[in-house]
């Protein structure tokens, strides 16, 4: 009796969504730490690759203790574990002079930000029936840009409470950097919203799975894997894939593709856009001051940021969670579960050539950085906005 | 006089830096593949992988204390060393040689010496003032203890460290 009570309860719409959504943003954030957590990793191990060296291969299973001949060394990956236990044993030491309040707050508010931005992106399918986004709205991309714009106070605010020049530079830099970028970024994915007409991330993605990543000029409509047995309808589906409109828009879509990605890069204070920490010019940036788990909040919230932007250029232009030949969850649970891991799959290549950009480029000059923003990226973003209206107007097939 | 440096004119290609940065990021991918397959890494694993065979035969190492063919422990406790050593590693306690033993014309030999590793600056002083050739600095670099007193060598631990070396002039023959 008791248990069907209990089910009728927890099957009641409004407590249904609850729970769900409750169960969902706690798998999500736990996983969102080890994505953390192994992108550090794999910063480490790939700038190591990169230049040459072998990186972090040491940290591991020390078995010689229990009693074995040799240590199990696995790669160096308990560095993913040693990292944090460091970090959260090491003292919290606060200096006498800073701004106390304002000190211990600057971190959260790093970190909350990008977290908070998962919430919206559509990470996959349907898992059992139950949508895989935490919150499906429909100003999606809106929420993301007021949110991800928020994170600058926290920068902004370290750097000031820390009562001190370097970590002073590096806020105000911070919140310039941040201010210009925010511009290019909002300006470059309004062409998105003019092709998909919508804000929403997920009717964004369905767009996508309809007609195509969006970085892409060219679709097979409706192509199967049956298809190939049957060559005519093979080429018919192939043929039907060819737009004139479509190829058009590839211009601005490119254009907005590599703005956004750019502002992302400039959002997340990632090399070669990272001069509110510019470890040679200003120690260690807004968070010189800073140690233990304070710094590590910084930390969380960059590798947070940059998992929460991948995301976003993952759901806006590569097709979130949807793989070519892979049906959705409304197929089965297995194939929702595959759907979560292409999205990750997706978001991990991004987080890789964030990385890899990192180690390849060099940092920009502060000044090239402002013209970059504002006579650069700024003006083509705006003027790709008309070009994209021009093509929806006047191009039709 | 000002020196005028004519910046070279960047084509609209080299201005949207996106070529230069494709080509970067192709180099650094011809990188990242080459050492993920173990070819062309520049480091070495320390402990594993050494550099000792490429030692020169200058390294200045632990100093030690070396016996010869002889059966001779050189070191005749003169006391030398202790007073050059510039952070004052050394200790030594002299004694007599008692009669009847083989080096009796000796007369004096070390009862204890004591170096201290934690102290010592690997600067060789102590081996050039040897009038002896009893103390060498060998290649040994990695010197490690958990406390103070484990850093400290004593006579045993130098002779051992230091061994047999052979050809140096014996000058306490029996014809002398």
């Amino acid at each position: 009796m008791d248990t069907v009570k209990i089910l009728h309860f927890l099957t009641t719409p409004w407590v249904f969504l609850l729970w769900t959504s409750f169960l969902k943003s706690f798998i999500f954030l736990n996983l969102t730490i080890i994505v953390v957590s192994v992108t550090v990793f794999a910063e480490r191990k790939v700038s190591a690759l990169i230049q040459d060296r072998v990186g972090p291969n040491r940290v591991g299973i020390p078995l010689t203790l229990f009693g074995a001949k040799k240590d199990s060394f696995f790669w160096g990956l308990g560095q993913m574990v040693a990292d944090p236990i460091k970090l959260l044993t090491k003292e919290n030491f606060v200096p006498a002079g800073v701004n106390k309040f304002y000190f211990w707050l600057a971190p959260k508010l790093v970190m909350i930000p990008p977290i908070l931005i998962l919430a919206v992106l559509p990470f996959g399918s349907t898992l059992f029936g139950i949508p895989m986004t935490i919150a499906e709205m429909n100003v999606g991309v809106l929420y993301i840009f007021a949110i991800s714009s928020l994170s600058v106070y926290g920068i902004t605010l370290a750097g000031w409470a820390s009562n001190s020049k370097f970590p002073f530079i590096g806020g105000i830099r911070s919140s310039s950097q941040m201010i210009s970028y925010e511009l290019a970024l909002g300006l470059s994915v309004v062409p998105i919203f003019m092709i998909c007409g919508s804000l929403n991330l997920n009717e964004i993605v369905d767009w996508q799975i309809k007609n195509g990543w969006l970085v892409s000029p060219y679709w097979p409509k409706g192509f199967e894997l049956s298809l190939l047995l049957h060559p005519s309808d093979l080429i018919h589906a192939l043929v039907a894939g060819l737009s004139i409109q479509r190829f058009a828009l590839w211009i601005p879509l490119l254009i907005s593709f590599i703005i956004f990605l750019v502002a992302i890069f400039a959002e997340t204070n990632r090399l070669p856009f990272d001069l509110p920490e510019a470890e040679q010019e200003l120690v260690g940036g807004y968070h010189t001051e800073y140690a233990s788990m304070n710094f590590a909040l910084f930390f969380l919230g960059e590798y947070a940021a940059m998992f929460a932007g991948s995301g976003a250029i993952v759901s806006l232009f590569l097709g979130g969670w949807s793989c070519p030949l892979i049906p959705d969850g409304s197929h089965g649970w297995f194939w929702g579960l595959v759907n979560i891991g292409v999205f990750f799959v997706k978001v991990s290549l991004m987080l890789l050539f964030m990385i890899w950009v990192r180690w390849t480029l060099p940092r920009f000059r502060y000044d090239q950085l402002m013209k970059l923003g504002w006579l650069g990226f700024f003006p083509i973003a705006l003027g790709n906005i008309f070009l994209t209206a021009l093509i929806l107007a006047f191009i039709h097939h | 006089m000002a020196i005028i440096v004519n910046r070279p004119k960047l084509t609209f290609v080299e201005r949207c830096y996106l070529p230069s940065i494709l080509a970067g990021l192709a180099i650094t991918w011809k990188h990242l593949k080459r050492a993920l397959f173990k070819k062309g890494i520049v480091t070495m694993q320390y402990p594993e992988e050494k550099w000792d065979a490429n030692m020169p035969e200058w390294y200045r190492g632990a100093p030690t204390l070396v016996s010869d063919e002889h059966g001779k422990d050189r070191c005749v406790a003169c006391q030398l060393c202790e007073f050059i050593c510039p952070p004052r590693a050394i200790t030594i306690k002299p004694m007599e040689i008692p009669e009847g033993d083989q080096w009796r014309k000796v007369e004096k030999r070390p009862e204890e010496f004591d170096i201290d590793m934690a102290r010592c600056i690997y600067c060789g002083l102590c081996e050039e003032v040897c009038p002896e050739q009893a103390i060498y600095l060998r290649k040994d670099y990695s010197i490690t203890g958990l406390n103070r007193a484990e850093m400290v060598h004593d006579k045993k631990t130098l002779y051992k460290l230091g061994g047999v070396m052979k050809g140096l002039v014996f000058k306490w023959n029996e014809l002398k």
